[in-house]
């Protein structure tokens, strides 16, 4: 065996007083990183495959097994530290790309959590949520700009098409293919039940789940899987992806070895080929394109739709969303630097893009100052992470948030970050039929339809404290935010006072 | 039914074809309407005059005939049907097209073929006429792109980047002159008597549309391209 120059990343520790050689831990590792050796009749680990997902941990039926970093140190540098000497190593070794998936893990600023709610205090009293109504249902579209009449003189209550959510929460587009079907159909019942939407991601739409159509996003990418008359017409609302917060500016190419029959028959392509969105739409290259594109999608489904367009929070996002209002779209989705992925080039994922609290302050104050904000709802991506993230995002003018992350977590996800191996031992993004049976979709809807009541009822007690009853009155209202600890350039952008002004 | 679409804006035009009973329709004094079409499933439409971009765009089971050129992303994620050119198109000619049949009497502009692709029984050909621009059949995944460079047989009948990222189908361009900067992921190689047959009814069909000989054009030499990997990023990765 070749010397590969870096040592694990983890080390299993087993508690040899409490194992009972039962040799679950050895069935649940997809990685291999459990073994029985008969000789000494003891579990033995590959510590160098295991990628720390704690299912091994979890399902220890005596306790008897950790996972910690392994200790185990390169001398110290803070200019060379230990994961871009490792990093390094990988690359000398291969000549390849580094890949990885989820979230920028990077200790960035997180603004959120620089960003304190206001409560009501004497004056203005707070309401209590468990006994006075509390709307949280939103409306995503174009809202008309002034009352107009028909030439009988009564009101003109055509509006164009929106979307009802019951909560300001939607789960965000993940593709058939990077996630399993169980955790599809998990998300699809979830929206169902709490009158919201899921989002399909680009890989078009199993015929198990056209029954759910009415709870649905679908989405079309640059590589259009999937897309056809009865995808565009089952969905609830149609978005189109131009780009996501963890790989702004490149496309994405699903492995071949991930194109097993179903997801083949899905995306409507032959099995063990690559699945490959390019980069960019070769058909967009300017807001008039987009508008093409939107305007073609309105055609084919009759104006009966909204169209949504996706786009990665990028340094001039508020130029380019000022565009997309302009283009015919009724919604824009912005996706944050720090959003998820299933499988994204490291150096694109850790380096590329821009806060999302920054990126959605500015477009939403450039909208305003262009007299344009009513032309489309914004909902943001990439990280909102708690109800108070939300609260937070409603406030610095979003109508709605997109989640992807916490309802992983609330299938079971432990962020091991290794979604693009393919080998989820929690059975959500796989496509091997013994691990995505792990993941029971009777459980996980109702832990999915759990989170997203428990963030709203408590986004309902942040507003309440607030002596706010309407999500409306929320939104934009950036008088109920202070920073903590952010410069004037920092507050100037979010928009907001400093904490004790 | 006839139309005339003479100064109707798309949005009026398109209700009309949509509405429209009849399965065959003819629309009359088209000038630059987009969107004609789009989604459309079974009906007969002949268009007279210059239709507008995205035409055709996701169409299902529609024969669309234009007596006139073509502009930009015609047959844009076509699903089934015919779109008949009796004349030049633009750019973006079949983007991401997955069943069905283009076939373009004239030239084409850039970025024709891209992201085509096929699926099972589903398997979308583009048939063009003369030459094509640059970028023909980026990403192609699937399905037959046929350029006869009728007329211009002394020459490379397409522009730069010729099936760059190209990982399914087949190009086959009628020429002796095969072009000079195929990325290295295409092989380009002499066509052979078998793959003339996998050929042959297309240009059949486009010969009697456009009323050319068709063995004439068979008989011709054809440079077949051709992917060398279904998986071309497999190498590019390692997990981190």
């Amino acid at each position: 065996m070749s010397v590969n120059y870096f040592p694990a990343e983890f080390e299993v520790l087993r508690n040899t007083d409490k194992c009972i050689k039962c040799r679950a831990c050895e069935r649940q590792c997809a990685n291999e990183v459990h073994f029985y050796d008969a000789d000494f009749d003891k579990m033995l680990t590959h510590d160098d495959q295991c990628v720390d997902c704690q299912r091994c941990v979890t399902i220890c039926p005596t306790g008897a097994l950790k996972i910690h970093k392994n200790p185990n140190e390169f001398r110290q540098n803070y200019n060379y530290t230990q994961q871009i000497m490792t990093e390094n190593y990988r690359q000398a070794g291969t000549g390849a790309v580094l890949l990885s998936s989820m979230g920028n893990p990077l200790p960035y600023p997180v603004y959120w959590d620089k960003i304190l709610i206001n409560a009501s205090q004497v004056t203005n009293p707070s309401i209590d949520p468990l006994r006075e109504p509390m709307e949280t249902k939103v409306f995503l579209g174009k809202k008309p700009n002034k009352m107009s009449f028909n030439e009988d003189g009564s009101v003109n209550t055509k509006l164009d098409p929106h979307l009802e959510l019951s909560v300001p929460i939607m789960f965000s587009a993940m593709s058939y293919g990077s996630i399993s079907k169980n955790a599809h159909e998990s998300l699809a019942r979830a929206a169902t039940e709490l009158g919201t939407y899921y989002n399909t991601g680009e890989g078009g739409l199993h015929k198990d789940f056209y029954q759910y159509g009415p709870n649905t996003i679908v989405q079309v990418a640059s590589g259009r899987f999937g897309v056809f008359k009865d995808y565009l017409e089952t969905g609830a609302a149609i978005e189109i992806k131009m780009g996501q917060g963890a790989k702004p500016g490149i496309g994405g190419h699903l492995p071949g070895a991930k194109i097993r029959e179903d997801v083949s028959k899905t995306r409507m392509i032959p099995m063990g080929t690559d699945a490959i969105s390019p980069a960019p739409h070769h058909d967009i290259y300017s807001i008039e394109d987009l508008r093409q594109l939107i305007y073609s999608l309105k055609e084919a489904t009759e104006y009966k739709k909204p169209i949504i367009v996706k786009i990665a929070a990028v340094h001039n996002v508020a130029a380019i969303a000022s565009g997309i209002a302009r283009s015919g779209a009724d919604i824009i989705a912005i996706d944050g630097f720090r959003g998820g992925t299933g499988a994204a080039p490291t150096r694109i994922r850790d380096n590329v893009g821009i806060p999302i609290e920054l990126a959605l302050a500015s477009v939403d104050q450039r909208l305003r100052d262009e007299g344009i904000r009513n032309n489309v709802s914004v909902v943001v991506a990439g990280s909102i992470r708690s109800a108070s993230d939300a609260v937070k995002a409603i406030a610095l003018g979003a109508d709605a948030i997109y989640i992807a992350t916490p309802a992983l977590l609330a299938m079971g996800c432990h962020l091991c970050r290794s979604c693009h191996g393919g080998k989820c031992n929690w059975g959500i993004a796989t496509q091997r039929p013994d691990l995505v049976k792990r993941l029971n979709p009777d459980v996980a809807y109702k832990r999915l339809v759990n989170l997203v009541h428990a963030w709203d009822h408590e986004i309902k007690e942040m507003m309440g404290g607030m002596g706010i009853n309407s999500i409306e009155a929320l939104r934009g209202n950036r008088l109920m935010l202070r920073g903590i600890g952010l410069t004037d350039r920092e507050l100037k952008i979010l928009g907001i006072a400093h904490a004790g002004e | 039914m006839k139309i005339n679409a003479d100064g109707l804006h798309f949005q009026v035009l398109n209700e009309k074809v949509r509405s429209c009973p009849d399965e065959e329709i003819v629309l009359d004094n088209v000038l630059g309407q987009r969107y004609i079409g789009a989604g459309l499933c079974d009906k007969k439409v002949t268009i007279n005059g210059v239709p507008g971009n995205a035409l055709g765009a996701y169409l299902n089971n529609s024969r669309l005939e234009v007596f006139a050129n073509a502009q930009d992303a015609t047959g844009d994620t076509m699903n089934a049907g015919e779109i008949i050119i009796h004349g030049n198109c633009g750019d973006a000619l079949g983007y991401g097209m997955r069943n069905g049949k283009i076939f373009v009497e004239g030239y084409a502009g850039y970025r024709a073929g891209i992201h085509m692709k096929q699926y099972q029984e589903l398997k979308p050909v583009l048939v063009i006429g003369g030459v094509v621009g640059d970028f023909l059949g980026e990403y192609q995944a699937g399905g037959q792109i046929i350029v006869l460079g009728i007329g211009a047989e002394d020459k490379i009948p397409v522009g730069s980047f010729c099936g760059t990222g190209m990982h399914g189908g087949a190009i086959y361009l009628r020429t002796e002159h095969c072009p000079t900067d195929l990325p290295a992921q295409v092989c380009a190689a002499d066509a052979t008597p078998e793959d003339i047959e996998e050929i042959r009814a297309d240009v059949t069909e486009f010969a009697k549309e456009f009323g050319y000989n068709a063995e004439e054009l068979l008989s011709s030499h054809f440079y077949k391209l051709t992917p060398n990997t279904a998986n071309p990023y497999r190498q590019l990765y390692v997990n981190n």
